[in-house]
């Protein structure tokens, strides 16, 4: 017996799929179910974080539903896989967060952006707030650039320190040491798997969505939405190089480096999200945990509005309504940084910490890591 | 909705590996395509839903195989299985034929992988579906209804309108009466009759009413039935299926693989009076596994039990069901409904005979019994470490040997011999031409994408003419 139900559940069809192995080829789940007998909370976790949701095992199932033997690996798996990301929640007062994740998002969302709001208006006169602003720091006329340092700075810290005990507690649940020496080849592996995410293509003909076509659009519109939120990060990382380290200010011309990387993430942000959203309205119910569409939808939205407020902050940053978007702006890249650590976020830390521990265990299987 | 009005070209009755290569190769070849498959979509293709691999002759490794297989080995080993009931002259072109049928078979969408997990023995001659039979047979319906092969599912034929040889029309069954669909040419592709236990009591008496069948409830014979009623000469035992020893457990219908158990080699196996009725050590996989459904059959009830101790526990694939447990074998033996003193006696009887040696079970090795009959010749070991486990286990019967006499046009033969003008056979409903009895691992699907590409390319040949 485990903790929760579908953890029972889990296991019920790991010892099913374990004792046909036909969905092997398909992803890196089957492989390393095949590599146990018996399976504890911390493997069933483990392989509900490795599962990327691409559906081929239902639809090649024999077994699927109507059959009574009821097999549904995705969804079961998308369940767990939920229900881990409460389980690992740092600190653990915040994992009710969770529970009605896509309300409490809106919530966090709705007070940072009026915390934004009002902040500009107190502190910057109309004038200053629906004035034209530009040249070199023409944003730090509205906030402060130490204060806008300061409180992100803070919220990144925090946030890494969150996420990294949570990552912590997952990685100690499914079973490996936390010191556990660094092991560059399975890093590099996982860092190629997530990148392209390999193991959402069903095994080659793409995932399965609203009926049994397999096609690779989710695949896409994942790859728009995380490189885009990687080279908005760039941008990010790149401005605060050339503030304290070249002395140049914000706003860039439309050519420099953190401009042109944050508008290509932009796009990639505004398709990216769109995207996913589309595809998960038309994805057939029996393959996702519909209980937690507010998580999904959460995260996807406040990536799609960090994107957007940005490229609007960029087009219309030379009018007098730079300040209010740039509140805007700043309001939803806060919310969204401080509840990383508390929504769908964490599925990119869970699911990258297990495909380092599936490369590992695949180089121990193949004899080339000395234990 | 499909136009039932019109006249097809090509009528494939089923809807498994053979039926769809069959449409498949009859529309590539211009023919219009109606298949009619009898069960629910869900439960569409028969067999083929729980097959995993095709073996296929191939002169050098491939990117999946790891070795040749050649044609006089594949020969060889369809004779040895068969004892030679076997057609020569279909066995060899179908094996010719496998060849191309490596390509073809992707060019249909149908992706291969090695081997899987605990089949390391199929590597070099078996190619695995990725994503296992289902994912195979969705490839195809995928390829058919994008050439333009209409498909309709629940659709059961009730007849065929055969005249001297020839196929006018097929009645097919519908919600408010039945309708008759006429065509050129008839592809019957729709199994054998595994799953029909009135007929199996035909030969088996009320012991069928103990066998468990591992596909679907669908595979009723009654296609094969039809066309042997109206003249079509027949091939095959009809008193013979192709029956392993699965979990007692399992469903009574479409268990497929989990339920299957292999672990015969590494204990006893007892029947309800708790005694010992074969040597469980004879052969090798995949020969006894093949034999010991036979044996459970013959059994009274039908059932058996396999018995063992925890020192092989993970010594074979895991399957659906857990063992029974216990830690005397008394408890084991009350557990099972079986007489405690009886099984008490026959472990220790059977201890007392075990005679030292070296157990591999990838070997015939030189661990067996001495002074018990029937002994058991290879990996013989005592049971004495508790907990001990049992596997109650029955007959699973997976596909049936009689069927239509084909020729290598895959074109059905007459009573009288001559060849039927306009009606072809694929798949498990003409396997026994090939395949007499016995089994090679994944040479059902051999037998049904190559008559079936062939059947549905001369079906169409005849229809355009």
């Amino acid at each position: 017996m485990h903790g929760t139900k579908i953890l029972d559940e889990a296991d019920r069809l790991m010892t099913v799929c374990n004792s046909c192995r036909y969905c092997e080829g398909l992803c890196a789940v089957f492989p390393a179910m095949e590599m146990r007998r018996a399976f504890s909370d911390g493997d069933l976790n483990y392989l509900a974080n490795l599962c990327h949701a691409c559906g081929a095992c239902y639809v090649d199932c024999q077994f699927s539903p109507p059959h009574e033997f009821n097999v549904n690996v995705p969804k079961t798996l998308a369940i767990a896989r939920a229900d881990s990301y409460a389980a690992y929640a740092w600190p653990r007062a915040f994992a009710g967060l969770f529970a009605r994740n896509g309300l409490a998002i809106s919530l966090i969302a709705a007070i940072s952006v009026a915390a934004f709001i009002f902040g500009f208006a107190a502190v910057n006169d109309h004038a200053v707030l629906y004035g034209i602003h530009t040249g070199p720091g023409a944003f730090y006329a509205l906030m402060p650039h130490n204060a806008m340092a300061l409180l992100f700075g803070a919220a990144f810290l925090y946030v890494i320190l969150a996420l990294a005990m949570s990552l912590r507690a997952f990685w100690r649940d499914i079973g490996e040491p936390v010191g556990m020496k660094a092991d560059a080849p399975s890093l590099w592996q996982a860092i190629r798997d997530a990148g392209e995410l390999r193991y959402l293509d069903g095994g080659g003909v793409g995932c399965f969505n609203d009926d049994d076509q397999p096609t690779d659009r989710r695949r896409l519109y994942h790859h728009f939405t995380l490189y885009g939120f990687l080279l908005c990060f760039a941008a990010t990382c790149v401005g605060t190089l050339y503030h304290y380290l070249l002395g140049r200010e914000a706003p860039y011309a439309w050519w420099d480096l953190p401009v042109v990387l944050g508008t290509l993430g932009g796009i990639g942000l505004f398709v990216g999200p769109i995207g996913l959203l589309a595809a998960k309205r038309q994805r057939d119910a029996v393959l996702v945990d519909e209980t937690r569409t507010g998580m999904d939808t959460a995260f996807t939205v406040m990536l799609l509005l960090t994107g957007v407020t940005g490229l609007a902050v960029l087009l219309w940053r030379d009018t007098n309504a730079m300040g209010p978007l740039l509140a805007l702006h700043l309001g939803f890249v806060f919310a969204l940084f401080i509840t990383l650590p508390y929504g769908k976020f964490v599925h990119g830390l869970y699911r990258f910490a297990a495909l380092v521990r599936y490369a590992r265990e695949r180089r121990m299987m193949a004899g080339g890591v000395a234990e | 909705m499909v136009d039932l009005n019109r006249k097809f070209d090509v009528l494939v009755i089923g809807g498994g590996n053979a039926a769809l290569c069959a449409a498949i190769s009859a529309r590539r070849q211009g023919a219009s395509v109606l298949v009619l498959e009898g069960a629910p979509k869900f439960y569409r293709g028969g067999n083929t839903r729980h097959t995993r691999n095709m073996r296929c002759a191939h002169d050098a490794a491939t990117g999946i195989l790891t070795g040749p297989y050649t044609e006089q080995e594949f020969w060889e080993d369809l004779q040895r299985v068969t004892g030679g009931e076997t057609d020569e002259e279909l066995a060899r072109f179908m094996i010719a034929e496998s060849k191309d049928i490596l390509n073809w078979i992707v060019e249909q969408g149908v992706r291969w992988q090695p081997s899987l997990g605990g089949t390391l023995s199929l590597g070099r001659t078996n190619s695995f579906f990725l994503g296992g039979g289902r994912a195979m047979l969705n490839a195809l319906y995928r390829t058919a209804e994008a050439l333009g092969v209409e498909i309709m599912y629940d659709a059961e034929v009730i007849d065929l309108e055969i005249d001297n040889g020839m196929f006018l029309s097929a009645t097919l069954k519908q919600r408010d009466g039945r309708i008759s669909v006429r065509a050129a040419a008839l592809v019957a592709a729709a199994g054998g009759f595994e799953a029909n236990i009135e007929w199996l009591k035909q030969y088996w008496g009320e012991a069928a009413d103990n066998f468990l069948i591992r596909g679907t409830p669908y595979n009723r014979g009654s296609i094969l039935k039809m066309l042997l009623g109206k003249g079509v000469k027949e091939v095959g035992d009809p008193t013979q299926c192709h029956a392993v020893a699965i979990d007692a457990r399992a469903p009574r219908f479409d268990g497929g693989i989990i339920t299957r158990l292999d672990c015969v080699v590494f204990g006893i196996v007892v029947n309800r009076s708790a005694m010992r009725f074969y040597d469980e050590g004879e052969d090798i996989w995949p020969k006894r596994y093949a034999i010991w459904g036979r044996l459970v059959a013959g059994q009274p009830g039908q059932i058996a039990y396999i018995i063992f101790d925890s020192t092989v526990l993970t010594s074979f694939m895991p399957s659906l069901f857990p063992p029974i447990k216990a830690n005397t074998i008394a408890e084991l033996a009350g557990l099972l409904e079986l007489d405690p003193a009886a099984l008490e006696r026959t472990v220790a009887g059977f201890n007392a005979a075990v005679r030292p040696g070296t157990f591999d079970h990838t070997v015939l090795d030189d661990c067996r019994t001495e002074g018990i009959t029937p002994p058991k010749t290879h990996w013989a070991r005592k049971l004495e470490t508790p907990p001990y486990y049992a596997y109650p286990v029955r007959p699973g019967i997976t596909f049936t040997y009689l069927g239509t006499r084909v020729n290598r046009e895959a074109r059905m033969l007459m009573k009288d011999g001559k060849p039927s003008a306009n009606m072809f056979a694929a798949g498990e409903i003409m396997a026994g031409n090939v395949l007499g009895r016995g089994y090679a691992a994944g040479i059902g699907m051999t037998i049904g994408s190559v008559f079936g590409r062939v059947a549905g390319r001369e079906a169409a040949k005849h229809a355009r003419n």
